[in-house]
């Protein structure tokens, strides 16, 4: 793992890279502004696609109920900018906090906040496995969507408007191009430190529980504690691209928690290579690009959608990212 | 004949039905310190069931487990593998997508303390590395170490098995039929394998190949229809004629 | 609260609680049998009731409508068995998950291209139409009785056919021990294809009876498979007998949740509008809160699939 061999993978990534920072200057140049908008979109949903690959990829935990934090991200944002820009204080808060637009503030907030609904969920649905566990993630993930649907005070069904994105040292993040490239900053980073995690001694024992859980316990890992942490993470990771969302649109509503939200960025994991780290990148991006390119002949592009997804679950399970790069791409 | 020390392992009146099958009918059995003790039985006899109730799998509905003075009956099969009770499967169950060098460095791994490390690469940690190494080196298997091990051969694996199981450096080792389907050869090695733990470690170990379990055994408690019928040296289960009653037509 | 009040919520309980009976039926049956679990369960639930609708418009008759939605429904899902989910039958759940999903895509999408997007209103049948004092000054509607009754039949008719018929027996024998049953010589394949066919009839009849009461539209099925998901959870996957109780337990939880928890907390709270907004979301989310506390002491449900 020293020094970087010249592969497909690596020039797939290169590649990739390359044009991911070239894109908004190249944009710019050729008068398509709306590009930089549409590949933040992609960033961030990658950011999150990223996070469910961590548990789903290399944990094997599947979780149809990601979503939640991706909204519980977003709300924290939003609730945080809604009474900066009222200037009232926080209700349940202790103390006199009027919220605020200050990205660092708000967006580790949007992390510790999603880490712990994570913990909280992952601690009830780790009791279960297999079947159950896919249920039950569902469904708490509804029980968040109806209570943050409930909350007439933040928009409830109708969502909240941002008047403006956070304010992040030295950028403006109204800027598109700005905000464009923090949050591909980000990605790179995360992306990074989930590499990191899934090559470390933790990150072992979870590829250990994908591929045979019943004897990682028969060696006596506890593997609840090391799922719950995973789970734990992921979760943060997707409450970082729900804050991003909720810039990126300068809207939050309880859309983003719906489960089939869940569904979608689980479709940009598998379709762009489950157990990568990368190939959910590139499925974001297809998926997202599909819709925009697609939905402008028809209304009902998704038809094929579905079927897609059956033929890669069947046959192409490697994804697009495993496709072009080979078998190379399957550590991470 | 030990006489002095309390055993390694009890257990008292195991009974578990599944339905209106009794599958352990009130078996009791005891493991010295040290010894090899060979269960056997005609198939279906309830031997995996049995197992599968040492090892935590499976709850007994009545009866009890005692693993070195402690009552285990409850406990899950994490904590009783971490109390130092290990087993190895009759069906293989390893890691396919590890090397044979990782699945061993995985059962090394679990007793040594940094197991929430986030940041190093475990690729390149000799601290779970080197005494998986010395693991496969013990079981001649070093040319394989970086197979992946779902590629290894049938008997490779049962080797793997074994080797994962021995890694965690455990009090006792229950062993289900760590010779299924392996050639005369293969045989042959494994013996010579865990011939040499006899005093080390205490072994309950399934066997259907006779000449294995005699060669191997201290003691042999003979298991037909959930009930263990008796528990005696080989030699006296050689020539029980009860046991051979028992065995009329079982092929060795 | 009055006793009238009660009595009515009990039986839209029991009504709601017939027709996730009726789904989750199905889909415990599938999993029980094939460890299969299908996301499109719901789809077959909007099949039943699109079908319905627009056959029991098109003829004007209610009854030819939910007639034809059955084999329909039934017809499509072992299309599906055997097209798509045959081969999933070995695979994880992760992946049957992941291309059953892709089914609710495309049936979501099949049914707005033929029907187009908008929800669909189905009356209810004349014959329904109205309600029946059962205690003299409470009156029910006709037509949630008629569901009632419906699915109180169907379950005894499945008892039956489990407990007395071969096909029953082979299913018992399945869930099991399916190696022994296609030793057997049985064509498992055909059984299963069967179990499948009868899974999304069970689910296409809930869908045409609710119809008249629920919103027929694009979703719909979404909605009802994760009640019945909480309800299989909660009854134990596998067990018809669970998939009863459970049902019937979730409906109860949803259905007086909804009803009483409102009034409960606005006598609790002093400020209406945060008891509003808290019953609200409470309510909705009562049942999940069932399936939490469930799942803490009975991590495998309430039942055991047979034994």
């Amino acid at each position: 793992m020293g020094s970087v061999e010249l592969n497909r993978k690596t020039i797939v990534l290169l590649v990739g890279l390359v044009f991911l920072i070239a894109l908004p200057p190249v944009a710019l140049a050729m008068d398509e502004e709306f590009f930089i908008s549409l590949f933040s979109r992609i960033l961030v949903y990658a950011l999150a696609a990223v996070s469910l690959d961590l548990i789903l990829g290399y944990a094997g935990m599947a979780s149809l109920g990601h979503g939640a934090f991706l909204g519980v991200g977003a709300y924290v944002v939003g609730i945080l900018a809604f009474h900066a820009s009222e200037e009232v204080a926080i209700p349940f808060l202790p103390g006199d906090w009027a919220g605020t637009f200050n990205a660092l503030i708000a967006w580790v907030s949007a992390i510790v906040v999603s880490g712990l609904f994570a913990l909280v969920i992952g601690a009830l649905s780790l009791r279960t496995s297999g079947v159950y566990f896919i249920m039950i993630t569902l469904a708490f993930a509804q029980m968040i969507y109806f209570f943050f649907i409930s909350l007439s005070a933040y928009g409830g069904e109708d969502g909240l408007n941002m008047e403006q994105r956070n304010a992040f040292p030295m950028l403006d993040l109204g800027d598109d191009t700005s905000f464009y490239y923090v949050c591909l900053g980000l990605l790179l980073a995360f992306v990074y430190v989930c590499h990191r995690i899934v090559n470390s001694r933790f990150g072992m024992v979870m590829r250990g529980c994908k591929q045979n859980e019943t004897r990682m316990r028969a060696l006596g890992y506890s593997t609840y504690k090391y799922k719950l942490v995973c789970f734990v993470i992921a979760g943060a990771g997707a409450g970082l691209a729900g804050a991003l969302a909720a810039n990126q649109n300068e809207f939050v509503s309880p859309g983003l928690m719906h489960w089939t939200r869940s569904g979608e960025v689980m479709i940009m994991v598998i379709l762009g290579g489950i157990g990568t780290l990368f190939g959910p990148i590139f499925g974001a991006a297809a998926l997202l690009l599909m819709e925009e390119v697609l939905a402008a002949y028809t209304q009902h592009w998704m038809i094929i959608l579905g079927p897609v997804l059956i033929l890669v679950v069947l046959f192409a399970k490697r994804g697009i990212y495993g496709f072009l790069a080979g078998d190379r791409g399957r550590d991470g | 004949m030990d006489k002095t020390s309390a055993p390694v392992l009890e257990v008292s009146n195991l009974v578990k039905s599944f339905g209106a099958l009794r599958a352990s009918d009130g078996i009791s059995l005891d493991v010295r310190a040290g010894e090899i003790h060979a269960l056997i039985g005609p198939n279906g006899a309830g031997k995996t069931t049995a197992i599968n109730q040492l090892s935590g799998e499976m709850q007994p509905d009545q009866g009890e487990v005692v693993f070195n003075g402690q009552d285990v009956t409850k406990l899950p099969v994490d904590q009783r593998a971490q109390l130092g009770l290990a087993r190895s499967y009759q069906i293989t169950s390893i890691f396919p997508q590890f090397s044979a060098l990782e699945n061993v460095a995985m059962a090394v791994q679990v007793k040594q303390s940094h197991n929430f490390r986030f940041w190093q690469p475990a690729g390149e940690d000799r601290t779970r590395l080197d005494p998986a190494m010395d693991l496969l080196n013990r079981m001649g298997m070093e040319a394989l170490a970086l197979t992946k091990a779902g590629e290894l051969a049938h008997g490779q694996q049962r080797q793997l098995e074994l080797a994962m199981a021995l890694a965690t450096e455990p009090k006792m080792l229950l062993l289900d039929e760590p010779m299924a389907g392996m050639g005369p050869e293969e045989t042959r090695r494994m013996t010579e394998i865990l011939m040499p733990l006899k005093g080390q470690l205490s072994i309950l170990l399934v066997e259907h190949d006779m000449d294995v379990v005699f060669a191997l055994a201290d003691r042999i408690t003979v298991l037909v229809l959930g009930k263990a019928i008796a528990t005696d040296t080989p030699e006296n289960i050689r020539n029980s004629a009860e046991v051979r009653a028992a065995y009329l037509g079982e092929p060795t | 609260m009055t006793f009238f009040l009660f009595l009515e919520q009990t039986l839209n309980a029991f009504q709601l609680g017939v027709m996730l009976f009726l789904m989750a039926a199905g889909l415990t049956l599938v999993f029980g049998i094939m460890n299969m679990i299908n996301l499109a369960h719901g789809s077959f639930y909007m099949i039943g009731a699109y079908v319905a609708a627009y056959v029991g418009h098109v003829t004007g008759n209610f009854f030819i409508g939910v007639a034809v939605a059955l084999p329909v429904a039934a017809l499509t899902g072992m299309a599906v068995e055997i097209t798509a989910l045959r081969k999933l039958y070995n695979r994880d759940h992760l992946d049957q998950v992941l291309a059953t999903f892709g089914l609710i895509l495309f049936f979501n999408e099949l049914t707005s291209i033929i029907w187009g997007p908008q929800a669909i209103f189905v009356p209810i049948p004349g014959l329904f139409e109205g309600s029946v004092e059962l205690i003299p000054g409470a009156p029910y509607p006709i037509y949630r009785l008629v569901i009632i009754g419906a699915g109180l039949v169907v379950a005894l008719l499945l008892r039956l056919l489990i407990v007395k018929t071969r096909t029953g027996m082979l299913i018992r024998a399945g869930a099991s021990n399916r190696e022994m049953v296609s030793a057997l010589g049985v064509d498992i394949d055909r059984l299963y294809t069967v179990v499948f066919g009868l899974g999304a009839l069970l689910a296409g009849l809930a869908g045409a009876l609710a119809g008249p009461i629920l919103a027929t539209e694009i979703g719909m099925g979404e909605n009802i498979l994760i009640l019945t998901f909480v309800v299989i959870i909660v009854g134990g996957i596998g067990s018809i007998r669970g998939a009863l109780i459970g049902a019937l337990l979730v409906g109860v939880v949803d259905t007086y949740g909804r009803a009483f928890l409102p009034a409960i907390l606005r006598s609790l709270f002093e400020d209406p509008s945060v008891a509003d907004g808290v019953g609200a979301s409470a309510s909705s989310m009562s049942i999940y809160i069932l399936m939490a506390v469930v799942l803490i002491f009975k991590p495998r449900g309430l039942f055991q699939a047979y034994g």
